[in-house]
Formats: structure tokens, sequence, C-alpha cells
């Protein structure tokens, strides 16, 4: 399973800044066990961004956002109500969120945070991988994660290796994360995102599994079974 | 004239690389030192080129300083995280070296330890970020320090990558981020170069071209083929291949690319690769 934990309400607002209307994305999975994206979460955002001023043009609660196929499968009966939206929240792990961003033809919001939880992890979607970093840096990346893209993990912005949209390490089976992102923002005429952003010191210390999760998790229980 | 002074007056500014030994006899790196001292305003050490384990930059820096040459500390994030960076940049004060190219650097698998663990903990924004925050007299962490540095801060641009665009808003970040000067990645076509320069120049900062001598056609190839945002036209391969003497055919196309893109911007870097004792030769036929 894989844990989330939503991201500080202000910090959402202010992904949402200048937009009006969101539609908003949860999972039936491991969201719902962790109370980030299940419908009443769904709901209860909601009514917040709505408090805000923000019109909510639908919502879909996928099972699983993890999966792909079926995230088109339960979107697309919800293709106006994300036509009419300025952008997705999605209250998911970055799976979710990258799964989302890869499918829609719209900017993607992450809501939540991916904590990284000792060794415990979901089942990987190919290139939708999240490195649990516990500081989901979605937003500013069009919902492709730097951290898993590129090879050295840059989060500022491309290095000068990429040949052809291939990375320098592995020009054969890799593409350039950022020259990913670079494409996925200029479609989305989001370009400035990636040219105006502060610069990006990561704090890799909340990639260590957080002390409130560790006596949940297979961690702990290791080291229970170690004293029996 | 320091490089800085030299640039802030609008003084066309050349500088040199230097690749420290393999090993501990810098017989070589002395005698190219001496070659250099006086031809141009600073002489840039590379900092472990191309992931390949040698002498360090910060030694070799200090080096060219005692022998009265003005150095630029070139510096990677691939190997230190951190507390090490911004350590080895006070330690790179306290010795009087205050010119510094930021660089994220190659991946290690790139080099002669491909096993080695990358770390990558900064990358070259974040390191312009982080030398600024110690001349605020703040680390990264936002602790004081006791006195502060001062630098004159450079960073990479690849003009002739393709697209270019993703290169000018990284270029753009890092202007934001604190970089002073650029030093460019190689460039043989002065038309594109033109193009790079017309949309760079509004950041303000100073570029100097970057030159890579040529020593053989198929070294043009070569690089064609691995080397990203590097593109040596078929002309120039031609020339090359036919010339007799290779050496003076890569010193004269040398010269001439500088000589045509001296007026679109604010200086030139020679990468000699090998070729640094050739570097006085380069600018007597580019009349530098």
């Amino acid at each position: 399973m894989i844990i989330s934990e939503l991201k500080p309400f202000p910090e959402i607002l202010g992904y949402l800044d200048g937009e009006k209307k969101v539609f908003l994305v949860g999972c039936k999975g491991c969201a719902e066990v962790c109370h980030t994206g299940d419908e009443l979460q769904v709901l209860d955002m909601k009514q917040k961004l709505e408090q805000e001023g923000k019109t909510i043009t639908g919502y879909c609660v996928v099972d699983f956002l993890c999966d792909k196929a079926l995230v088109k499968t339960r979107l697309s009966p919800h293709e106006p109500e994300i036509d009419a939206a300025d952008s997705l929240l999605v209250m998911t792990c970055g799976i979710g969120v990258q799964a989302t961003a890869a499918v829609v033809n719209k900017l993607v919001h992450p809501a939540a945070n991916t904590l990284n939880v000792g060794g415990v992890s979901g089942t990987w979607r190919g290139s939708e991988r999240c490195r649990e970093c516990g500081d989901c840096v979605l937003d500013l990346t069009g919902g492709i994660c730097p951290l898993t893209a590129c090879t050295k993990w840059l989060i500022n912005g491309p290095c000068g290796g990429a040949k052809n949209g291939k990375c320098e390490v592995e020009p054969d089976v890799r593409d350039c994360g950022w020259h990913l992102i670079y494409e996925r923002l200029k479609k989305l005429g989001q370009l400035d995102r990636m040219r105006t952003t502060m610069p990006i010191v990561k704090n890799y210390g909340k990639m260590q599994p957080p002390k409130h999760l560790r006596s949940t998790i297979m961690w702990a229980l290791e080291q229970q079974e170690t004293k029996v | 004239m320091s490089l800085s002074e030299k640039l802030k007056n609008g003084k066309f500014a050349v500088t040199a690389e230097i690749g420290p030994a393999k090993g501990v006899d810098i017989h070589e790196f002395m005698e190219n030192a001496e070659l250099l001292k006086g031809r141009v305003a600073a002489v840039n050490c590379t900092d472990q080129q191309s992931a390949v384990m040698r002498l360090g930059s910060l030694a070799a820096c200090y080096l060219l300083k005692k022998k009265g040459v003005e150095p630029v500390f070139q510096m990677t994030c691939r190997d230190r995280n951190r507390i090490a960076l911004q350590s080895d940049l006070l330690s790179a004060y306290v010795m009087g070296i205050e010119n510094v190219l930021c660089l994220t650097g190659d991946y290690v698998t790139l080099g002669d330890h491909p096993d080695a663990k990358p770390v990558f903990d900064l990358d070259s924004v974040s390191l312009l970020y982080a030398a600024r925050q110690l001349e605020q007299g703040k680390d990264l962490a936002s602790k004081e320090l006791k006195g502060t540095p001062k630098f004159f801060l450079g960073a990479c641009v690849t003009p002739g990558a393709d697209p270019v665009e993703p290169q000018l808003i990284k270029m753009e970040r890092k202007v934001r981020a604190g970089a002073q000067f650029f030093q460019t990645q190689a460039i043989y076509e002065p038309k594109t170069f033109e193009a790079f320069m017309k949309e760079a120049k509004k950041f303000g900062v100073p570029v100097l071209v970057g030159i890579v001598v040529l020593r053989s056609a198929a070294m043009a190839k070569f690089m064609n083929k691995n080397v990203a945002g590097v593109h040596v036209p078929d002309e120039l391969i031609a020339e090359m291949d036919q010339a007799e003497n290779k050496l003076q055919k890569g010193i004269e196309i040398a010269a001439r690319l500088i000589t045509e893109m001296k007026d679109m911007c604010q200086g030139t870097h020679i990468m000699a690769i090998g070729l640094e004792s050739k570097v006085p030769a380069i600018l007597d036929a580019a009349r530098l």
C-alpha cells in the first residue's frame, strides 16, 4: 500500500491560484485507506474549495488510479466536466497524479504528498513511478515526476545531456524526463512553471519513513519479530 | 584585471580550461598554466571531467592562484552533498578563489567509476542559490556564518541544443539563482549562436562562447554522435578530413570561429582538451 497525506490546504489553494473551475479526482485504493482521496475526502475538499469561491465542475473516485487504462475508462463519462475545468486536483499518491496527467489534456495538481513507508510500496506502474519523497512537486512539472523521470533526480530543470529527447545515460531506452516535462508544459501553455520557479532545495529528510508511521508499517513489525 | 572586472567593464574576456592530471604528476599542468599566464583572463579547472576520477579542481585552482593565474573553480554536484559543496565554497574563498562555475555534472556511468553512488543532492541551480546564500551570511540550513564569502558565479548553457528553449528556460533560472556569467558548451555554427544570443541577451549576463578545438574529422563525428547539443557541420568535418596538418587546421578553425562570433558575445572559453599548449597559437590567430 502507498501512504499519502493531504498537503496543507493553503498549499493546495496556492496551486489553484488564478483558476476558477476545478475537477476533483480520488481513488478507492490506498488513498481511501489513508483518507486522502476517498469519496468523503473528495466531498469535503469540494465544500472547502467552494467556500473559497471555486467552482467544482465534477468529481470522480476511481478504482484504482494507478491503472492508466481504468483511469481513462472511469474519467471518460466525465469528459464534459473535465473540459469545463481549468485544472484537475488529484487527491492521491504521486502515481495517481501522474496517471491522470498522462490521460487528460489539462493541468493536474497534486493534493497529497506520498510518504516513504520504508520498503512497503505499491505496484509501480511503469513510467508513473513515485519515489515517495514526501513533498510532491508534480504541480510544477505538468504531472511528470522529475525524481523518477530524470536519471539525476534533477528538480530545477534539464541538464545539458539530452540528445534527441533521450537521456545521455541510457539513450536507447530512456527519455529525458525534463524533455517530457517541457513538452507537456508547452502543450498546456504552462512553460512559466518551469521558468519562474524559485530554486528548489529538496528536503531529502522527508524521504525517511515519518515517525508517526513507523509503528504501523512493516519496518516496525520486523523489529518486533527480532525481539520475539 | 580580474575576470569579473573585465566583464563588468565590457572588455572581451578569454578563458581556457585545464583538466587536472589523473595522478599527482602536475608538471604538464603547471607548464600549461605558465603558457596561459598573461594570455587569458582566467583558467578553469575541471571537476572530475566526464566523471573520470583525477586530481581535484580545488587543489588545482590553488596551484594556479599561487602561480599568479586567476582560476575558475568548476564544481559539479555529482560527488558531494550540500554539506561538502558549501564547505568547499568556503574553502575556495579562504584560498582567494572567487570565480566558481556551478555545474550539475556528468552521470557516474559515463566515467571510469561507473559503480559509484551518484549524489546530485543539489544541482546547478540550487548550487548557485547555495553560494548566494553563503554570500548573504547564511548556509542552506539558514545557520549564520562567521565571516561571509564573496563569489563571481558562473554557469553553463548549451546554445546548440535542439530544442534550445529548455536551455534558455534553465539559463533564466540560473540567472535568477545568482549566475553572473556563462561559459557555453562548444558551438560550431555561428548562425545558431547568433539566434541563441538574440534570446539570451535579455538576461543581461555576459556570455563566453565555448570553443572545443578539433583534432580530426573522427573526433568531430564522435562528438556529433555522442555529445549532446554539439553539432559540427559537414563542411568543417570535410575541412578537417582534407587538411594535411590536422593540428594546424584545428587551430585555424578555432580562431575563425572566435573571430566570427566575438561580436555576438562578451568573451570566449576555449576547451582545448589535451591541446592546452596550443591555446596561445589560437589566440594569436584570432588576434586576441
